[in-house]
C-alpha cells in the first residue's frame, strides 16, 4: 500500500497532482520513466508518468487528468489515503546528455512529464527553451515550475486566455527559423500535438523525441497491448519506450489504437456513478 | 514354469480355444451366441459340455443333468477324441484334476486349464501366472461438467476423481520395481510409492509422499502434460492406457486441502544465509520452498500485483482455479517465504544490488514477451497477443467487467492463431465470454498440435472449430482500423524439420479469407529484456535466453542461477519446477561451502 502524502488540484476538477510515498521507486526513477498504479482490488492498472521525485523524502509526484473511471477513482482519494499498488520504474530512462540547446514542447498533462525531463536536461547543463500549451488558462499546468528551470519559456493557449493565442507549433516554428543552435526538440502531449510538432520539425530536419502513452496493462513487456509502429517495426512502448524518435512513429495508428476502449470506458464510468 | 506374459488377459476377454493335440478350435460362433464346446464323460455317459468363451463368465451347459460338486470323468476333443485331462495341473481352488486347452492371448498360444469339478468356477492358468493376471480395470477418467453448460461458465471442467474411483485407478498400477514413471517426472516424485499409499487407504501419507518432491501437487495434477511425462513411461501404456497418475495426484492434493490436513513443517535449523528469487511462477516457488525448508531466508520478488506468475496471469480459472494457486502459495508464506509484490528486478533493483544483500539469486522470470508474426495489418485494433488477452481475463478479471474495471475484449467471430495450450486457453476463455464462433488456425495438422490432448478434446467438445494446415498471411481492416478478416493460405506438410515435426509448406494460390472481428495471436513468447537492463555479466544465447550450466543452473555470473522459461523458452510448469529443484540443490551445495 502506498500512501498519498499531498494532493493538489492544478486545474479545477480536471488535472490533479499527487505526492505518493514510494521510497524505493523514488530512489530509482529517472526522467522519462513511468509507473503503473492500481487504486484498489477491482481496479485497472493504469500507466502514469512521474512529474517529479524526492529521493530523500521517498516521494514521487504524479500528475493526471481525470478522463475515465480509474482517474476519477484516484481523484476520490485524499491525502492520507492508500493506493493499492504502485509499480515502477518502468520504461527506459530518457538519454540525457549535454548537447547544447534543447526545445521542450509540452501540451496538456504532457507538461507534467516534460517538466521532469526539462529539469534533467537543465541539470545536465543544457540551455532549455520551454514551450507549453493548453486549451485554456484553467488547464495550463506547472507554468511557474517550468519558468524556474527554463532559460526561456513561451506559453500558448488555444483561446488566448493566457500567453500567446494559438498552438505550440507556432512559437516552435519561430524558434526553428530564428535560432540555429537548437540540437533537439522533445515533444510530450496529446497525440495530435506530437504529430504536428514532428511534421514541423521534419521540415527542418530537426531531431525530435516524443514520449508515447498507449494503452497498457502490465507495463512490463508482457502483453504487447502497447505496441506501436516505429519505423515500420512493432515496438512495445513499455519496454522499448516510452520515448521514441518522433519522425519514425506511426501516430495515426497509435491514435486509432488508443480509441479502442472509448465505449467501455464510458460504460465503466457510468456504472461507477450509478 | 511358463514364461509368457498374460497380464493383458482382460476381464471378459473373448477366448479363442484350441485342442492341444489336433489344434481344432472349440469355439462355436452362432448368430446370437458364442460358446466353447467339448465332449465330456459323466458317470459313463457321454455329453456335450458348453462353456462361455468369455474369461470370468461362468456359464456351463450340458446335455445331461450333472449334480453340483460332482466331477466329470473325462473331457475330450470332439474331433480327435483325445483326452484333455492332465496330471500335472490341479485346480487352484478345489484341487481336482483339470483339462488343458490352448488359448490365444497376447498373440501367443498358451495353455489354459479348466477344473473338472462341476460348479467349481476355477478356470485359468498356473498359480504363478494367476498372481500375474491383472483383471483389467479400464483407466478411470474424471467426471466432467457437461460440455454445453461449461462453455458458459468459468468453473473447472473436471470434477476430479472420487475416493472410490481413485482406489480403483490406483489398483491398476503394477508397482514396478524399476519404475520408469519416476524418471519421466521432472521432479522425480515417488509415483509407485504414493500410489501404494492410496491403495492402503492412507491418503494423508500419500500427500506427504508427493510433497517430499513437489510443493505444488494440486497445480501439477491439473496442468502437467502427463501424457508426455510420467504417464508416457507407464508400462501399462504399451498395450493399454497408462495409469492416470495426474488424476491421482490431483485427488490426493485436493483431499489434503479439503480435509484440512495440510501441516506446515517446522523448520529446525535456521541458516544465516539469504536467497533472492526473481519471479513467483512455478520455478521460483520451487526454489523458495526447497531452500526455506533447508533453513535459508528466502525473498521472492514479483513484478505484478499478484503472486503465481503464469499460474495466475496465464492459465484460466476453469483450468486452474486461482484459489488453489493462492492456497499453495500461502503454504510457502506460512513456512516463512517473503513475497515482495510490484518489484521489477532490473529496474527497481538490479541483480547486482540483490547480490549485495543476498548470498545467491535465482532468476525465474519466464518468457513473457509475446511474439507477433510481423504481418501486414497486425497492429489493427482487436488483434491481441495471447498474453494481453489472458492477462486481461485472468489477472485483471476482465470477464467480470464492469465489476472489475479492466474492459473485456468482445467479439462475435474470433480467431486464435496457434495450436498450443495457450491457444486453447484463449479460445475456451473467449467461448465462455459469449463469443459466438471461435476458430483455431494452426499451420500444421492435427497430429502436430502442441497442446495437451485433454485440452484439445475439451476445446473440441465445447464447439471450437479447428482450421488446420492454415497460415495467416495478412490482416484486413475496416475503415475504422478494426480487423475484419484474415487472409490465409493453405499449407501441406513436408519433410520433418529440426524440431522433428513435419515442416508446413504453403500451397501456392490457395489463399482464402476468414472473416472475424477479433484475433488472438498465440504463437509463443520470448525473453523479456527488463531483467537484463542492468544485469551485466549474465550470458545469454542467440535467442536471448540465459545460458546456464545444466547440472547446477548457475549462470555465467557466480551466485546467480536461472531456470524455467527464461532458460529453455516456453515450456511446462513442471519443467520449470524441475529446473528449480536442480538450482535449489546446487545453491545449497555452493552456499554450504561459502563462509560467511
Amino acid at each position: 500500500m502506498f500512501q498519498i502524502i499531498r494532493k493538489q488540484e492544478l486545474a479545477k476538477g480536471t488535472i490533479i497532482k499527487m505526492d505518493v510515498n514510494a521510497p524505493k521507486i523514488a530512489k530509482k526513477i529517472k526522467a522519462g520513466q513511468f509507473i503503473i498504479l492500481r487504486v484498489n482490488e477491482t481496479g485497472e492498472r493504469i500507466p502514469l508518468t512521474v512529474a517529479d521525485k524526492d529521493e530523500f523524502a521517498g516521494i514521487i509526484t504524479i500528475i493526471f487528468q481525470i478522463v475515465g473511471k480509474t482517474t476519477a477513482l484516484l481523484n476520490s482519494l485524499k491525502a492520507g489515503d492508500l493506493i493499492k499498488d504502485v509499480v515502477g520504474p518502468l520504461g527506459k530512462a530518457a538519454e540525457i546528455e549535454n548537447i547544447g540547446t534543447v526545445v521542450m514542447v509540452g501540451g496538456g498533462t504532457g507538461v507534467a512529464i516534460l517538466y521532469h525531463m526539462a529539469k534533467a536536461f537543465k541539470d545536465a547543463g543544457n540551455r532549455v527553451i520551454g514551450i507549453i500549451g493548453a486549451r485554456d488558462k484553467e488547464l495550463l499546468i506547472l507554468e511557474d515550475e517550468m519558468n524556474a528551470i527554463c532559460d526561456e519559456l513561451v506559453v500558448t493557449t488555444d483561446d488566448g486566455s493566457h500567453g500567446q493565442r494559438g498552438f505550440v507549433t507556432q512559437p516552435l516554428e519561430k524558434y526553428l527559423d530564428e535560432r540555429h543552435d537548437i540540437k533537439l526538440v522533445y515533444a510530450i502531449g496529446p497525440i495530435p500535438m506530437m504529430k504536428f510538432v514532428t511534421k514541423l520539425t521534419k521540415k527542418y530536419d530537426m531531431p525530435t523525441m516524443v514520449s508515447l502513452n498507449p494503452i497498457m496493462i502490465d507495463g512490463t513487456g508482457m502483453c504487447g497491448g502497447c505496441r506501436v509502429k516505429v519505423n515500420n517495426e512493432i515496438k512495445f512502448c513499455c519496454v522499448d519506450g516510452p520515448d521514441f524518435d518522433g519522425h519514425l512513429v506511426d501516430f495515426d495508428e497509435l491514435e486509432l489504437r488508443n480509441a479502442t476502449y472509448i465505449k467501455e470506458e464510458k460504460d465503466s464510468l457510468l456504472a461507477s456513478i450509478r | 514354469m511358463l514364461d509368457y506374459d498374460v497380464k493383458y488377459l482382460k476381464f471378459k476377454t473373448y477366448l479363442n480355444t484350441y485342442c492341444p493335440h489336433c489344434k481344432n478350435t472349440f469355439n462355436v460362433e452362432k448368430k446370437d451366441h458364442k460358446l466353447i464346446s467339448f465332449n465330456a464323460v459323466y458317470k459313463g455317459q457321454e455329453t456335450e459340455l458348453k462353456l462361455s468363451p468369455y474369461l470370468d463368465i461362468f456359464e456351463v451347459q450340458t446335455s445331461i443333468p450333472i449334480a453340483k460338486d460332482d466331477k466329470l470323468d473325462d473331457v475330450f476333443c470332439p474331433k480327435c477324441k483325445k483326452s484333455l485331462v492332465v496330471d500335472n495341473m490341479e485346480c487352484g481352488e478345489c484341487g481336482s484334476k483339470t483339462a488343458e486347452i490352448i488359448i490365444t492371448a497376447d498373440s501367443k498360444l498358451i495353455p489354459f486349464f479348466i477344473c473338472l469339478k462341476y460348479g467349481c468356477q476355477w478356470h485359468g492358468l498356473t498359480k504363478a501366472d494367476e498372481r500375474r493376471i491383472k483383471l483389467k480395470i479400464p483407466r478411470q477418467e474424471m467426471p466432467e461438467q457437461d460440455q454445453k453448460i461449461r462453455a458458459t461458465n468459468f468453473q473447472e471442467v473436471p470434477f476430479g476423481l472420487t475416493s472410490e474411483l481413485t482406489q480403483l485407478e490406483a489398483g491398476r498400477c503394477l508397482q514396478c520395481k524399476n519404475a520408469k514413471c519416476i524418471e519421466g517426472c521432472p521432479v522425480n516424485i515417488d509415483i509407485p510409492g504414493f500410489i501404494k499409499l492410496i491403495r492402503d487407504d492412507k491418503f494423508d501419507e500419500a500427500a506427504k509422499k508427493i510433497k517430499e518432491k513437489n510443493v505444488l501437487p494440486a497445480i501439477c495434477g491439473r496442468v502437467c502434460p502427463q501424457e508426455s511425462q510420467c504417464e508416457k513411461y507407464c508400462i501399462l501404456g504399451i498395450k493399454d492406457k497408462p495409469v492416470a497418475i495426474g488424476h491421482l495426484e490431483r485427488f490426493i492434493a485436493d483431499y489434503e486441502r479439503k480435509m484440512d490436513l495440510v501441516k506446515i513443517p517446522f523448520i529446525k535449523k535456521k541458516l544465516n544465509k539469504k536467497v533472492a528469487v526473481v519471479g513467483s511462477g512455478p520455478g521460483g516457488l520451487t526454489v523458495a520452498s526447497d531452500l526455506i525448508q533447508r533453513g535459508y531466508g528466502v525473498t521472492v520478488y514479483e513484478a505484478l500485483h499478484e503472486t503465481g506468475g503464469v499460474l495466475t496471469y496465464g492459465i484460466p480459472e476453469f483450468r486452474l482455479p486461482k484459489s488453489i494457486v493462492q492456497f499453495e502459495i500461502n503454504y510457502l508464506k506460512e513456512m516463512g517465504v517473503r513475497f515482495e509484490l510490484n518489484h521489477i528486478i532490473g529496474s527497481l533493483y538490479t541483480v547486482d544490488e540483490l547480490l549485495e544483500n543476498f548470498d545467491a539469486v535465482f532468476v525465474a522470470v519466464g518468457a513473457g514477451l509475446p511474439w507477433f508474426m510481423g504481418l501486414d495489418g497486425e497492429s489493427l485494433i482487436n488483434i491481441f497477443s495471447s498474453n494481453e488477452y489472458l492477462t486481461r481475463m485472468n489477472l485483471m478479471r476482465a470477464y467480470k467487467f464492469p465489476e472489475y474495471d479492466t474492459p473485456m475484449p468482445k467479439a462475435n467471430k474470433l480467431v486464435v492463431i496457434g495450436g498450443g495450450n495457450v491457444a486453447m486457453d484463449c479460445a475456451r476463455t473467449a467461448l465462455r465470454t459469449g463469443t459466438r464462433e471461435v476458430t483455431i488456425v494452426y499451420r500444421r495438422s492435427r497430429q502436430e498440435l502442441p497442446a495437451r490432448h485433454e485440452e484439445v478434446r475439451h476445446a473440441e467438445e465445447e464447439g471450437i472449430k479447428f482450421k488446420l494446415l492454415t497460415n495467416p498471411i495478412k490482416y484486413i481492416g475496416t475503415d475504422s482500423n478494426k480487423v475484419k478478416a484474415i487472409e490465409c493460405i493453405q499449407m501441406k506438410l513436408g519433410e520433418p524439420d529440426s524440431s522433428g515435426r513435419r515442416r508446413p509448406i504453403p500451397i501456392e494460390d490457395s489463399n482464402f479469407i476468414i472473416e472475424c472481428d477479433l484475433v488472438i495471436v498465440a504463437i509463443g513468447t520470448g525473453p523479456n529484456p527488463t531483467i537484463f537492463q542492468s544485469a551485466n555479466g549474465i550470458k545469454r544465447n542467440k535467442r536471448g535466453y540465459i545460458e546456464v550450466n545444466e547440472k547446477t543452473m548457475e549462470t555465467s555470473k557466480e551466485f546467480v542461477y536461472a531456470g524455467g522459461d527464461i532458460v529453455t523458452g516456453s515450456a511446462t510448469v513442471i519443467e520449470a519446477m524441475g529446473a528449480g529443484r536442480i538450482a535449489a540443490n546446487a545453491i545449497h551445495k555452493k552456499l554450504s561451502k561459502k563462509k560467511k
